[in-house]
């Protein structure tokens, strides 16, 4: 029963986080700002309703499935989001008007002196 | 203009959390799941009219992050396990096509 109720709270924590990112993919004006808001989406929204579901369902085959899940998913996401900001850098999508500074293209101009 | 904005808003919110899109009725998780629903129809919005390439790209991944969550609800629900396999298969072929789609963008070859 305490399982029960426990594994409900991290399922609406996590569907929460989830609403909240893409409301903030949404709204944001910028790739970078995009990005930044959506990868909140992996640490506690859907990793929270796999481990909404482990706590739920104990360690059955179900729960250990949610397990590898969430390991898959805390090794992949930080990885493809910083491809695509390093991608998204170099191939020249400017930033929005309110930036600034950016030490990426100070980085940059410095190592071609 | 403004104020009728926020009316449609309110009423497309509204029908996602009160109505049913899905099977059966008067179940809570199937609330939980038309949230996550009307989460991936804003992600298809980014898709469809993002400005740039990059935005298509990150709302491609992440579409792939809610697909595992709502494929674990859903398995939740019928008691079945074999729902977090089509999840892990998901993500790793995620990753994969969003790596190679930064590459891409980048603007090297894949055999680079």
């Amino acid at each position: 029963m305490i399982r029960e109720i426990i594994g409900m709270a991290f399922i609406l924590i996590g569907i929460t986080f989830d609403f909240f990112g893409v409301l903030g993919l949404v709204r944001l004006p910028d790739v970078y700002n995009r990005l930044q808001a959506a990868t909140k989406c992996v640490t506690f929204g859907s990793a929270g309703i796999l481990l909404g579901v482990l706590i739920k369902q104990g360690f059955n085959n179900f729960g250990f499935k949610a397990l590898i899940g969430i390991a898959f998913i805390f090794l992949t996401s930080p990885v493809s989001a910083h491809a695509i900001a390093r991608a998204s850098h170099r191939s020249g999508i400017s930033l929005t008007k309110e930036t600034i500074i950016d030490k990426y293209q100070e980085d940059n101009e410095l190592k071609d002196d | 203009m403004r104020v009728f904005r926020w009316i449609i808003g309110f009423v497309i919110i509204a029908s996602f959390m009160f109505g049913n899109f899905f099977i059966y009725t008067g179940v809570i998780l199937f609330k939980l799941i038309n949230v996550v629903l009307f989460c991936s129809l804003f992600l298809l919005f980014r898709v469809i009219f993002g400005p740039t390439a990059a935005d298509r790209i990150v709302a491609v991944d992440i579409l792939g992050i809610l697909i595992i969550g709502m494929l674990a609800l859903i398995g939740l629900f019928y008691d079945q396990s074999f729902f977090m396999d089509v999840g892990l298969i998901w993500a790793l072929l995620s990753f994969i096509a969003s790596l190679a789609f930064a590459k891409i963008l980048e603007g090297r070859s894949l055999d680079d």
